[in-house]
């Protein structure tokens, strides 16, 4: 008997998890980090159709099994590059997708091209797992090994390579597995070994492909303008950093700056993430007079309150700049006298750029005396400082474009939920204030849900009268609230609207503003921003936001989709009057998870469950219990994986993270869970194993936001293995109805395995991205509560087969 | 009301009769029955109950599909913005009239467009005014514009590849000034180089979706006033509040 090829297995595994981990971070440079769920199902999508094709082919395959499976992992080695280049060619633009009666074709090809090369590894894998049926216990840990290897590695490869370098190492990865598959397997043609070992250096010693991001991101607007280019680039999984310097054409950023300001802001340099940005490293010699600038925006408001009533109070200030970036706000924390900064920012590429790269640039910002530097997470900084701010100010770090065309609203913002407000108006000094600026749009939508969230967050903190404590101003592109520990006093009120009427920027609240002060420079055709205050301050707030045509229900920690402005009733109508300039309203980013939930349902269809309906097995359905178990055992199981890792994004700071670490704890434990049920003699492991599963979710449901809050605090690697710890559990659980249900199914009738294994691949494809769009409209919580009622009945379906 | 009307007849009888360039003509008007059919909705921002004669006839008469990707000729009088490469679209046409309709300018104006694009834009005001300057930050795109320009005839209108931040000072004051490039501030050399009683208008939002046009009124004391125009007629609020 043929000894399994354990280590070429291994390997096949690492390349296909990692490939998925890398094309979150390949997406991102190239559209948007939301595609995630995209990806998630098109990997899905490749192992369920790799399943019907092994079911279908397998006499054919079983005369050449050797030899197909080493073509199967050298086709992995070449599609992973191949089908990414290949999708790269395809000109979809999520932008044009309303438009563009062509894009959802566009986007269904880039689905099946991103398919491709997790149906070879499909293969590969599911090949050995039929030959080698009777030694599956250990090829399926080889397998899970190289699956968890294959998805944290990835992150701290990412650390030290590009990613379209990692994506060149994973082809070499792969072709390295087909060589040693030529010896574990004893295939004959020899020379096969040395092609592939040829290959794999060839991967190694060839130059990364081209990534080219969307032409429609900011960075590559900015690199067409005349005289731009790239100074600097940098890579970690929090994001690719790039340095754009542009003597001809400067910079100039000053978002929203006063119509009556005449000056120009100094020389600066665009720092982009993801290509996403810019925001501005500005010139800085010591000199407070060239950024003057940044006394014309609106987010400068809370340092006028804050020397309002005792200019001395201004430079004994203890400011707290969230999210700093490359220093704008830090700048403008030091223009206005303030001597006593603590900046935090999560990305330490950002950092160096300021400290080291572009020190003298700089001013060597991060390090002049009374500013502090922080590399660390926002709200696990602000959750476990002891200190007491007199102001923290949230940075405004998206871009307007992206802010306004709704590229956020499918994607998770830990900074703007009730929680997050409330968790920073508690390290508010007596007096001190959180200042939030944000793009102004219209009709309103960020401010009034800002306004919303920050009222239930001083609600929350016990707050009798929020009115008192809010103000809230707007320029012609941004809008900045001021939220204060205590009420605003006469003084204040006085020094905001001065602030106001220097700068024609307009008052859309304070607490006991006149309605004839709203809507005086910046003239809007109702005083929405006011009218919006107002009613959501009142006894009717509910009924406004109800009725109001976007989505401004607070966010909060269990639905924090804060760019989600997206309401059925108002698409039909704004659809409607496209051609009028409505269609600019729309996010898009809904309508393409429903595209994409659509086209996973119809290529899961056609792939995985048409070619068995049309093959012999048509006449070896399985019974319908069997059949719900499947689905239901696929549906509940994505769900807990898709809302798990995004509830993660909060604890592990990025959706990257979250992605690679929930995805590799999900598969290692829920393998250890099915190892386990094949031993477990007990006759309803399925129901005891459900009912764990369930009153575990239901106790993390209550304890994981304190015990986040708690711990987020911790270095990465701790809090890594914390969440892999708490998962650990719960995946084994959900480890063992899978198994058990199969075994069921071949005591019963085994020609109904394949439709089994298919019916299940459909709800892992759909599942995936069902999930996220329950998750958007129900929370987390009750994605989760919905998997765990699946799970219930499965476990009642089982019964019908058993 | 009349004169929306007596328009739309004379506009119909145009695309029933053959002219030159045949379909491009008669989409081209069909196109314009739709823009014109759209305007109702925003007559409380213009003031007017319809887009004005001038600057529906000049939308009657520039050819779209001459400043679109030859491949997409074929979309050129569909009312939504299109590509044109490098990033850049060229704006839907319902928006390139309402932009034109609220700089309200007149036939001997002098206009400053900031961002050339594809030209048309240019074009549309070239037919309306005297004299047009524009500056395109992008350098093939400005180029092809000022030579498409050119070849289509319209000698009024004055190209320029560069940064568009201070203007163009040797021509200035303009009585009006567009700015279709992404800005994060308006520069205040423009409101300089703007005259009294004279309209800066920009477009924000992203390539393919202008969410609101801002307009800037420069007063006779060289003060500025805002205002904020919602493309559309949507009221965001149903219900008795």
């Amino acid at each position: 008997m043929q000894r399994p090829p354990f280590i070429a297995i291994g390997l096949l595994s690492v390349c296909v998890l990692a490939y998925e981990v890398l094309l979150t971070r390949l997406f991102s440079i190239v559209l948007w980090h939301h595609f995630a769920y995209m990806i998630i199902s098109a990997a899905m999508l490749g192992y369920g159709a790799s399943g019907t094709a092994l079911n279908l082919l397998k006499e054919k395959i079983a005369r050449h099994f050797g030899m197909v499976y080493v073509m199967a992992a050298a086709a992995l080695a070449v599609l992973m590059p191949g089908a990414f280049l290949l999708a790269q060619q395809v000109p979809f633009d999520p932008l044009e997708l309303l438009w563009d009666k062509t894009q959802p074709g566009k986007l269904f090809a880039v689905y099946l091209l991103m398919m491709l090369p997790f149906f070879c590894g499909g293969l590969g894998i599911g090949l050995i797992f039929t030959h080698f049926g009777k030694q599956s216990s250990r090829i399926y840990a080889c397998d899970i090994l190289g699956a968890g290897i294959g998805s944290l590695g990835v992150i701290v490869v990412v650390f030290l390579l590009p990613p379209n370098r990692v994506l060149n190492g994973l082809t070499a990865l792969a072709m390295l597995a087909a060589a040693i598959a030529v010896i574990e397997l004893k295939i004959r043609t020899k020379w096969l070994m040395e092609l592939f070992i040829g290959m794999a250096l060839l991967a190694i010693v060839l130059p990364g492909m081209q990534v080219h991001p969307s032409p429609y991101k900011d960075l590559s607007q900015a690199l067409n303008i005349v005289g731009a280019k790239v100074v600097e680039e940098r890579n970690s999984p929090l994001g690719q950093v790039t340095v754009v310097e542009n003597n001809r054409v400067p910079l100039r950023d000053a978002p929203g700056m006063s119509l009556n300001a005449t000056m120009e802001p100094p020389p600066q340099l665009g720092v982009f993430v993801d290509g996403n940005g810019p925001s501005a490293l500005t010139k800085f010699d010591g000199s407070l007079a060239p950024l003057a600038y940044l006394d014309q925006l609106t987010s400068a408001l809370p340092y006028h309150v804050l020397g309002s009533d005792e200019p001395a109070t201004l430079e004994s200030a203890r400011v707290l700049v969230l999210g700093a970036g490359a220093g704008s706000d830090v700048l403008q924390a030091l223009y206005h006298g303030s001597k006593d900064i603590d900046a935090v920012e999560l990305d330490r590429n950002i950092i160096d750029l300021v400290s080291q790269r572009f020190r003298n640039f700089s001013g060597n910002l991060y390090s002049l005396p009374g500013v502090r530097v922080y590399i660390t997470e926002a709200r696990g900084f602000v959750n476990t400082s002891r200190e007491r701010y007199d102001l923290i100010q949230v940075a405004l770090l998206d871009s307007f474009g992206a802010a306004s065309a709704g590229l956020y609203g499918l994607s998770e913002n830990y900074l703007y939920t009730v929680e997050a407000l409330q968790t920073f108006l508690s390290r508010l000094s007596p007096d001190g204030m959180l200042a939030v600026t944000r793009w102004l749009t219209l009709p309103p939508r960020d401010a009034l849900k800002l306004f919303a969230t920050a009222i239930s967050a001083l609600e929350r903190g016990g707050v009798t009268d929020p009115a008192a404590h809010l103000v809230m101003i707007r320029g012609w592109k941004t809008v900045t609230l001021l939220v204060k520990s205590g009420a605003f006093t006469p003084g204040e009120i006085t020094a905001i609207k001065e602030f106001c009427r220097e700068r024609s920027f307009d008052l859309a609240y304070y607490p006991g503003m006149r309605a004839d002060e709203a809507n005086r420079y910046n003239l809007l055709e109702q005083p929405a921003f006011f009218d919006g205050a107002v009613a959501l301050l009142g006894p009717q707030r509910q009924g406004f936001i109800d009725q109001y045509k976007f989505y401004i229900e607070p966010a909060t920690d269990d639905r924090p989709h804060f760019f989600r402005f997206f309401k059925w009733d108002a698409a039909e109508e704004l659809f409607a009057l496209r051609e009028q300039g409505g269609m600019a309203l729309l996010d898009w980013s809904y309508p393409l998870l429903v595209a994409t939930l659509v086209q996973a349902i119809a290529a899961s269809v056609l792939l995985i469950l048409a070619p068995l309906a049309l093959s012999r097995c048509r006449n070896t359905l399985p019974g319908i219990p069997a059949a719900m178990y499947f689905l239901f055992i696929g549906f509940a199981f994505m769900f807990m994986e898709i809302a798990f890792i995004q509830k993660f994004v909060l604890f592990l700071s990025h959706p990257l993270y979250a992605v690679a670490v929930v995805l590799c704890a999900f598969l290692t434990f829920a393998a250890a869970g099915s190892w386990i049920a094949g031993r477990w003699q007990a006759v309803n492991k399925v129901t005891l194993a459900v009912i764990a599963l369930g009153a575990i979710s239901l106790l993390y449901l209550a304890i994981l936001p304190g015990l986040f809050q708690a711990l987020i605090h911790l270095p990465d690697e701790v809090r890594i293995l914390i969440s892999v710890a708490l998962i650990a559990p719960l995946a084994m659980c959900m480890g063992v109805p899978y198994p058990t249900g199969m075994t069921r199914l071949a005591n019963m009738s085994e020609q109904a395995i394949p439709w089994a294994w298919a019916i299940n691949g459909f709800a892992s494809v759909v599942g995936a991205v069902l999930a996220t769009l329950l998750a958007i409209h129900l929370g987390f919580a009750a994605v989760i509560l919905l998997a765990i009622m699946i799970y219930g009945l499965a476990a009642l379906a089982l019964r019908g087969f058993a | 009301m009349k004169r929306h009307l007596s328009l739309s007849a004379f506009l119909f009888f145009c695309s029933v009769i053959p002219t030159h360039g045949g379909e491009f003509d008669a989409a081209r008007h069909r196109m314009v029955e739709e823009v014109l059919s759209d305007a109702a909705g925003t007559s409380s921002y213009s003031g007017r109950a319809a887009f004005s004669p001038n600057v529906i006839a000049s939308m009657d008469k520039v050819e779209r599909h001459l400043f679109v990707p030859a491949d997409l000729a074929s979309s050129a009088y569909l009312n939504r913005p299109l590509p044109i490469g490098y990033g850049q679209t060229i704006s839907q046409p319902y928006i390139v009239a309402l932009m034109t309709e609220v700089m309200r300018i007149g036939a001997g104006d002098k206009v400053l467009e900031i961002g050339t694009g594809s030209g048309y834009q240019a074009a549309v005001l070239a037919e309306i005014t005297k004299s047009v300057y524009s500056i395109e930050i992008i350098k093939p795109l400005g180029e092809q514009a000022g030579e498409r320009l050119k070849t289509l005839g319209y000698r009024n209108v004055e190209t320029r590849v560069g940064d568009g931040y201070y203007g163009w000072p040797e021509a200035a004051p303009f009585d009006a000034i567009i700015v279709t490039a992404a800005v994060s501030h308006v520069p205040p050399p423009l409101i300089k180089q703007l005259k009294p009683g004279g309209r800066i208008v920009i477009p924000l939002g992203t390539q393919f979706m202008t969410q609101y046009l801002m307009l800037v009124e420069k007063q006779q004391d060289g003060s500025v006033r805002t205002r904020q125009i919602l493309p559309v007629r949507f009221v965001p609020l149903t219900g008795g509040h």
